[in-house]
């Protein structure tokens, strides 16, 4: 409220006691003994705008793209109404995906694309939990090319990733190869994978145990007939920043990103539309649940595309578990399995060449920088699979089962006694052949299926990324046929089987 | 001779001079050219031109297999009709330092099976994956240089110990985290091989270089608590 001083001074009386001073323009007004109005917003306007900005900078991230870590979706909006495709799953192949439907698509924002991750610490991703080798050592072309394809684009990682004004994109990768060793027993079955890799083009040798004895003075050759070594294109790498690469691109191309669970699918079937053919459903809404919170959005969307990993499976029931009415839907067999993967340190162990060697009892190690140590692991027998509630390590199948093959197999290892550090992370496992999905939901033609991979997903993502966006835009892939590789077989009676899974 | 004049660009160091003639000017004129030299500055700089010309010749050829001398373009890219007599012969030096090799380029040298000496050095674009090709000198290749490449670290030096046939290496100016450790590797790797160049840095005090038992003195961040603990912020 602001008065109009009326010639300045001595107009009014003095009067003490109260000094509100909005008292009407009248004689006998008091002068004022607080501070005037006026001069209160002035005054206060520096104060003020400081709390506003303290205010305004605690929403911004603390950091250039990191996220808070107390409250990692605090600066996510939710997911649009609309979209044109919702990826589920923000790992690797999700990101993939992403990226490649925004490279191929032909006009430029013609297409909203949103990735939906529920877990932005990645916490239980397999991705980021991945020992991170690339092979080309598959026995199935398919899987072969895939790999091929993926290590070309590693390689040329910048062409196609690089953001301007970041720093080069550095996966840190190894070149050092894979080491399949055979025994009598399976020498037949890696002799064969070996020829139709070389026709595939992929650079592997085939070492007899007297080569690989003076090739690797290290290895105990006893029980080994044959071994296949890598050549090129083959090593490791840090998953970590394959993930951000593909992540700060896609967004860098348009990409949403939000964090949320997708709860259900809201689907067009034969119960509520006329003319829709029974046992086949149509995907109209995806329902994502905010984080922290009981409300759902609703996204309407054309095509689903279901790369949550482990969980694509689950996530398929239970979106799907609503319209069972008409539609009774197969299960799709893909399902967390649970791995372990243990660090030791060994000053007197395998030099700078060890390869990422694979025994014939399945038991795998690989070094880890060049500091003398060592990470490894073995996937657990049939039928004695650890319980995949949670990510604890059992530290006496590294003594049981691990450590003993490791160290026939190498007698370097056999002194040390404990393990540095370990972690547990899950493979998608197919249940059906351990072989990649790819490709339509037979029952729920607009969701794609893309996961199962086995524990070379992280290894095949950007090929496999790129064949789904073309499969999705185009509808056919030029460069891999992966007709063999749709969900359809895996409710059949012929498995896809793949003989080279670790 | 041609593995000296081949080694004469792994350290960046002075040319030797070439023993045998090779210019118009040797002989008594080149006595005379000196003492000119000693006198007035514009001759002195007129045979540092003309042994920078030398220099570059000698930089931009390729050695063949029983030859001497060094063979290559002038400066306009034309090759002398003599080459042409060495359609057969296998080529066994190629200096290709400074030059703009990348991965796919060296399609054109994987042929080279009897290639003895590669020179590297200098290359902006050679990096771990393209060090991962040479494996197919195995049976040859005697002397490597891959000094001063920005791209190359300790991870594509792993792939060298397809090379056993490797006599010299030269890796100075690399980019590595700890270059006293990474040299023991090295040689515990090639053990015939005699590695050129990376020394410990100049501000440590000379000291035994670490035992393996023991931790080494620089950090290697990647492994504490084991390789990959997630990396979330």
């Amino acid at each position: 409220m602001l008065r109009a001083v009326r010639g300045g001074r001595a107009v009014w009386a003095p009067r003490g006691g109260s000094g509100s001073g909005s008292g009407g323009a009248k004689l006998g007004r008091p002068l004022r003994t607080a501070a005037p109005q006026r001069s209160d917003i002035f005054r206060e306007l520096g104060p003020r705008l400081s709390r506003l900005g303290q205010a305004l900078r605690g929403q911004l991230p603390e950091s250039e793209g990191a996220w808070n870590s107390l409250r990692p979706h605090q600066n996510s909006p939710p997911p649009p109404e609309r979209a044109d495709v919702v990826v589920v799953g923000g790992g690797v192949l999700g990101w993939s995906v992403a990226y490649w439907l925004k490279t191929l698509e032909n006009r430029r924002h013609g297409m909203r694309v949103v990735v939906v991750e529920r877990d932005p610490t990645y916490s239980q991703a397999s991705t980021v939990l991945s020992v991170g080798g690339i092979r080309q050592q598959f026995s199935l072309p398919e899987n072969i090319r895939l790999s091929l394809q993926s290590a070309t684009f590693l390689r040329t990682i910048n062409e196609h990733l690089w953001v301007p004004n970041e720093p080069p994109i550095d996966i840190q990768f190894q070149p050092s190869g894979y080491l399949f060793l055979a025994s009598e027993h399976g020498a037949a079955t890696l002799e064969a994978g070996v020829k139709v890799q070389r026709e595939e083009g992929a650079k592997v040798a085939l070492l007899s145990p007297s080569q690989l004895k003076a090739k690797f003075p290290w290895i105990n050759t006893e029980n080994v007939a044959v071994a296949s070594y890598g050549l090129e294109n083959e090593g490791w790498f840090d998953p970590w920043s394959l993930l951000n690469a593909f992540r700060r691109k896609a967004m860098s191309l348009g990409v949403y990103s939000c964090v949320g669970e997708v709860t259900s699918f809201v689907a067009d079937t034969a119960d509520n539309t006329p003319g829709m053919p029974r046992g086949v459903g149509r995907v109209k809404y995806v329902n994502v649940r905010l984080p922290d919170s009981p409300e759902q959005q609703p996204v309407s969307c054309a095509i689903v595309v279901a790369a949550a990993g482990a969980w694509t499976g689950k996530l398929l029931d239970s979106a799907t578990a609503g319209l069972q009415g008409s539609l009774t839907l197969r299960r799709l067999p893909i399902e967390p399995r649970k791995r372990y993967v243990y660090v030791w340190h060994c000053p007197g162990g395998p030099g700078l060449e060890t390869p990422f060697l694979i025994d014939t009892s399945g038991a795998y190690f690989r070094r880890e920088g060049i500091a003398g140590n060592y990470l490894g692991s073995m996937s657990p027998p049939e039928g004695r699979e650890p319980d995949v509630g949670n990510l604890e390590v059992d530290h006496d199948f590294f003594q049981e089962e691990v450590w003993p093959r490791l160290a026939h197999r190498v007698p370097a290892f056999r002194s040390l006694k404990q393990v540095k550090s370990a972690w547990a992370g899950y493979y998608d496992y197919n249940a059906f052949d351990q072989n990649g999905v790819l490709g339509p939901h037979p029952q729920l033609p607009n969701v794609f299926v893309l996961g199962g991979f086995s524990g070379h997903g992280l290894q095949q993502s950007p090929a496999a990324g790129r064949v789904a966006a073309e499969l999705l835009l185009h509808g056919s892939c030029a460069a891999v046929d992966v007709g063999r590789l749709a969900p359809g077989r895996l409710w059949g009676s012929e498995p896809l089987l793949e003989a080279a899974i670790v | 001779m041609a593995a000296a004049l081949a080694i004469r660009g792994l350290r960046g160091g002075r040319i030797p001079p070439p023993p045998h003639p090779t210019g118009p000017l040797r002989g008594a004129a080149s006595g005379a050219l000196q003492r000119l030299g000693e006198w007035f500055y514009e001759v002195e700089v007129v045979l540092g031109w003309a042994e920078r010309l030398r220099r570059r010749r000698l930089r931009r050829k390729n050695a063949f297999e029983g030859q001497q001398r060094w063979l290559c373009a002038d400066s306009r890219g034309r090759w002398s009709p003599e080459v042409l007599q060495f359609h057969h012969v296998p080529v066994v030096a190629v200096d290709l330092s400074g030059s703009q090799l990348t991965y796919d380029g060296l399609d054109n040298f994987v042929l080279l099976t009897k290639l003895q000496h590669l020179d590297l050095s200098g290359c902006p674009h050679v990096d771990d994956w393209a060090l991962g090709r040479l494996h197919v000198f195995g049976d040859s290749l005697q002397e490597l240089s891959v000094a001063r490449c920005p791209r190359v670290t300790e991870r594509g030096l792993a792939t060298l110990h397809q090379l056993p046939k490797l006599r010299c290496l030269d890796v100075g100016g690399l980019a590595v985290q700890s270059p006293g450790l990474l040299r023991i590797l090295l040689e515990e790797m090639l053990p015939q091989c005699r590695v050129l160049g990376m020394e410990m840095e100049e501000g440590d005090p000379p000291e035994a270089p670490p035992e393996l038992g023991q931790p080494p003195p620089l950090c290697d961040s990647a492994v504490i608590g084991g390789r990959v603990v997630p990396k979330w912020h």
